[in-house]
């Protein structure tokens, strides 16, 4: 597997963006990962293991679906990365695996994990079940009213889900919840961060495990296209899993645009949006210094997004660094752009998209490309969650 | 001299910290209290900055910062209400809280006000040692300004050693790996961590926090160390209107 694409130093800076800013109580825990990852990703054993279940459980490779009527509509030639497809219904799980391997090997007894939409959560829940590991999840409160089939799901698994109350009770409340688990239980347990988030080394362990989604983009686009890459990429960004996953092995080539979607709520200068590269400043949250929503005294706004998965204040630090080195352009896109995007891949191509894939779609609209060039899309993950959300927008 | 190395110049024993969110539970009371709990024999003040994501504390501290941040207070206005607290005490102050503010703030800024302002030391719980060492370390030195780090139960003699040498002023003992609020009576667990930290005979004096809200837990931190730090057992008695004498006595036993 090539990993090395992304220059990340020792502290886990990608130039300016990155660290670990954990208080002394986690520091033997992230000291310990810190000290591991690399080692165990490099491992083949651990390879064997990790590819074997993505092969035969999770059902990769995903396909690159060739969107006919979709392409015809925005004259290019439009690809869908199918993470819907993945066991689980999201890109999410691919992460999942890697980490609860690496949790094994770490002799951990007890899993959390914070989740938006509940996709890591089910995907977290899911290898738990797997594996036979306590998995508890936290879950802002409004998150599991909007969310309800993924609730469902994850108790079905198994797992206990705790509702985060403080805050508009979505992610970032979750992701607080979570910490303050791990920090008081810091001996037993690991916690599945779910998204390029978090303290060195989380954002580049993540995005290592994400990376086979455009590691399959590179071996299947020349035996359907007979080129060797796209013209450009196009992703949802939350804390920017799927979109770290899909831009990976493109980051060094100049010739991919990579291009993401971040989600725009009500509008990015209604206050009601989680738009984070278009309004955030340099901060520090949940233990990486990135591009964070947040006054001029340095508290953070509470985000909002009709999408669960992306309404988070923060960034990745890794999309931060691609953001100011301008190597990844990033675009808001508001609900209602992104609910008429689910309806058109719904009616176009038969694929009903998740709330945060259909931000990626939607730049359809505003970006154009020619018709010969090749647009790869991360579909992300499916729409099953979102079914109530969807319905009350149709009527 | 900086009143921290002046209190415990003299003060080896029984020395109580009192932690307070700045701005609750009105706007305007963080004087106030202060100087209440000067009156009533606290040894040394630590004064929250609330943030609105305060990952190391439980449900009391959050509550209190989430009202402060609802009634207003800021950095700035925190240092608006203590410009002239030198001309009422000279009780060492600590200002506690979270990274992001300050650096919004301006850590230089930052330092220069604490200083102007005669502000003892600062504990910065997310603030790794790293970061301290290779970016602020020269700055808080300029302000003569304390940094105070923590220790936890699995933190090893050997980061201990490197944590006391970074801090000056005292080294905080974080009783047991949790957020703040926690509750219960120190166990034989604690008492031998208490017993082991006291054993490493480090350079700075050592204050017990996280888990004492009352005096059982205080007179065990204060037999194997210098003393504790109460938090959230304050917060509570200030949001019931108790009198903070009656607290400070009662603690003290
Ligand atoms: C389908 C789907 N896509 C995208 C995301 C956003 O996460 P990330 O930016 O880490 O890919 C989520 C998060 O819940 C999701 O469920």
């Amino acid at each position: 597997m090539k990993t090395e694409k992304i220059a990340i130093d020792k502290r886990g800076y990608y130039g300016e963006f990155g660290g670990a800013y954990v208080p002394e109580m986690l520091h033997a825990n992230v000291k310990e990962l810190q000290d591991c990852y690399l080692e165990v990703l490099a491992d083949p054993a651990f390879q064997k293991e990790f590819r074997s279940l993505l092969k035969n459980y999770v059902g990769r490779p995903t396909p690159l679906y060739f969107a006919k009527r979709l392409s015809a509509k925005y004259d290019t030639q439009i690809y869908l990365k199918r993470e819907d497809l993945c066991h689980t219904g999201a890109h999410k799980i691919n992460n999942t695996i890697g980490q609860i391997l690496l949790a094994q090997r770490l002799g951990k007894k007890r899993i959390i994990a914070e989740t938006g939409a509940g996709q890591h959560g089910v995907a977290t829940a899911t290898v738990c079940a797997l594996m036979g590991l306590e998995c508890i999840v936290y879950m802002g409160k409004l998150d599991i009213e909007r969310q309800a089939p993924n609730v469902a799901r994850m108790k079905m698994l198994g797992a206990t889900v705790v509702p985060a109350l403080s805050g508009n009770m979505t992610l970032k409340d979750a992701t607080n919840e979570a910490i303050r688990d791990w920090l008081s239980n810091p001996s037993d347990t690991h916690y599945i961060i779910g998204s390029v988030v978090g303290p060195h080394p989380y954002p580049d362990l993540v995005a290592k495990l994400q990376a086979v989604i455009s590691e399959e983009i590179l071996e299947q686009l020349p035996e359907q296209t007979g080129r060797k890459l796209p013209d450009a990429v196009m992703a949802c960004v939350g804390g920017g899993s799927n979109a770290a996953g899909a831009f990976y092995h493109f980051i060094n080539e100049p010739s991919v645009q990579l291009i993401a979607a971040e989600a725009a709520g009500l509008g990015v200068h209604s206050g009601e949006t989680a738009a984070t590269i278009a309004l955030g400043k340099p901060g520090v949250l949940h233990g990486s210094r990135s591009y964070l929503i947040q006054t001029d005294d340095g508290q953070v706004v509470e985000p909002y997004s009709i999408s669960a998965g992306l309404d988070y204040p923060g960034v990745g630090p890794l999309h931060a660094h691609l953001a100011a080195t301008k190597r990844a352009k990033y675009f808001p896109v508001t609900d209602e752009e992104a609910l008429k995007a689910v309806v058109e891949l719904s009616r176009l191509e038969g694929i009903i998209p998740a709330l945060e894939t259909a931000h990626a779609l939607a730049l359809l609209r505003e970006i154009k490309f020619k018709k010969e060039e090749i647009v790869v899309i991360c579909l992300s993950g499916r729409g099953d969650k979102d079914l109530e959300t969807y319905m009350k927008y149709l009527m | 001299m900086n009143r921290l190395d002046n209190l415990f110049s003299h003060k080896k024993k029984d020395t109580l910290a009192i932690y307070f969110t700045a701005g609750f539970p009105k706007l305007n009371d963080t004087r106030r209290i202060l100087l209440e709990l000067d009156a009533a024999g606290t040894d040394i003040i630590e004064i929250g900055m609330p943030f609105s994501d305060p990952l190391a504390d439980g449900s009391t501290i959050q509550a209190s910062s989430q009202k402060a941040l609802g009634n207003g207070m800021s950095l700035k206005l925190l240092f608006e209400q203590l410009k002239d607290i030198r001309q009422e005490t000279e009780i060492p102050i600590v200002l506690m809280g979270y990274i992001n503010p300050v650096m919004v703030f301006g850590v230089e800024a930052f330092c220069k006000k604490c200083q102007e302002i005669g502000i003892d030391g600062l504990i910065l719980p997310d603030l790794p040692l790293w970061e301290f060492n290779n970016n602020y370390k020269s700055i808080f030195e300029k302000y003569g300004i304390h940094a105070i780090f923590l220790v936890t139960p699995q933190t090893s003699d050997e980061r201990v050693r490197i944590l006391d040498a970074a801090s000056s002023g005292f080294l905080y003992a974080v009783s047991v790996s949790t957020t703040t609020g926690s509750s219960g009576r120190f166990n034989k667990e604690q008492e031998s961590y208490f017993k082991r930290l006291s054993n490493l005979k480090l350079n700075n004096p050592i204050l017990v926090g996280f888990g004492i809200a009352e005096s059982k837990n205080f007179k065990i931190a204060n037999k194997y160390l210098n003393g504790g730090v109460v938090g959230s057992a304050f917060i509570r008695a200030i949001e019931k209107e108790e009198s903070v004498d009656g607290f400070i006595k009662s603690l003290r036993g």
